[in-house]
């Protein structure tokens, strides 16, 4: 095992407690990501307890279709992602890259389609300030910060995971990794499906409930 | 220790349910069901949540030692939660005590449901 083109670091005796420990500190990383997030998703849930006619109200302007094909979107990305991790677990260095490849269009196409809505919201005056949208209630302002606080900081995670991801793609064409030794994959690939659990939670508190009331 | 590999079928299906689950949520968006569509769209992404944690993210096949990181992250969010909704959904349970102190201040007044 400990043989793997000095793939061992000195500190671990053997490949699978490097792993672990990789493992454990990603999920380190993620427990503050969770609580960063959570922050404001306290804060949606507060302001929706406090107001939740004028978020009612809010949230019927969101535009559910980008939503929907975007979820559907970073979903798959998710799928290529885990399929990325398969490959290389069967030494397929060839379509490690591919699904990495992969993955990073998902991402991009996001981004795209999230820049479009971006547009789109604009252009309906749903920034929050003196030139907010008349008609609403003023605290579906709250809302819209709100929206455009958690999207914001979703959409940076999205772009740093293609840089992060680009990384992992050119290194695994250099042949930096293998089946022995994929750690740095594994270690992304968590990162991504965390990008994406966030996201699951985004999409029915930003653009379902209240759809319909 | 994830040294078994797992299946790809298996991530097929998890993608497959996810997306079921996609039109679910949206599908139940579309009809009023007053409180419960709340409770259906949040029941709906934690079940996705799962989904994703447990299989893309093999929590399931990972030590125990992984399993207490995991759930570490959540108890604090949890904790951030649970603390401050007790101040908020417990305003005006105390008598002689204004129950929506943010009216004495500069917010603007709650509207009423």
């Amino acid at each position: 095992m400990a043989e793997a083109h000095g793939a061992l670091a000195e500190q671990f005796e053997e490949l699978p407690q490097q792993q672990e420990a990789s493992m454990l500190g990603m999920w380190t990383f993620l427990a503050t990501e969770i609580l960063f997030f959570g922050g404001l998703f306290m804060s949606y849930i507060a302001y929706r307890s406090i107001y939740s006619q004028a978020f009612a109200e809010a949230s019927k302007h969101t535009i559910v279709l980008f939503g929907t094909i975007n979820t559907a979107i970073l979903l798959t990305s998710s799928l290529t992602m885990v399929l990325a991790v398969h490959s290389i677990q069967e030494n397929n260095v060839k379509w490690t890259i591919r699904h990495l490849l992969l993955t990073i269009s998902l991402a991009c196409a996001f981004l795209v389609l999230k820049g479009f809505e971006y547009r789109q919201d604009l252009h309906e005056n749903l920034w929050p300030g003196p030139h907010f949208k008349t008609g609403l209630p003023p605290q579906a302002q709250i809302f819209w910060f709100l929206y455009w606080a958690m999207t914001g900081l979703h959409a940076l995670h999205v772009t740093v995971g293609i840089a992060v991801l680009s990384v992992m793609a050119f290194l695994a064409g250099r042949g930096k990794f293998s089946a022995t030794y994929y750690n740095p994959i594994d270690v992304t690939a968590l990162y991504w499906h965390f990008v994406d659990i966030v996201w699951i939670f985004l999409y029915p508190l930003l653009y379902l409930i209240n759809r319909s009331s | 220790m994830s040294s078994t590999i797992i299946p790809k079928k298996i991530f097929i299906r998890v993608w497959a349910a996810l997306l079921v689950l996609l039109l679910l949520t949206w599908s139940l968006a579309q009809l009023n069901l007053g409180k419960f569509n709340a409770v259906a769209a949040l029941t709906i992404a934690v079940a996705k949540m799962l989904l994703v944690i447990l299989y893309f993210m093999h929590v399931r096949y990972s030590s125990r030692l992984t399993w207490i990181f995991v759930a570490a992250g959540f108890i604090w969010l949890v904790i951030l939660v649970d603390l401050t909704l007790s101040d908020y959904l417990t305003r005006g349970w105390v008598p002689g005590v204004p129950d929506k102190t943010w009216e004495h201040g500069v917010w603007p007044a709650p509207q009423k449901d």
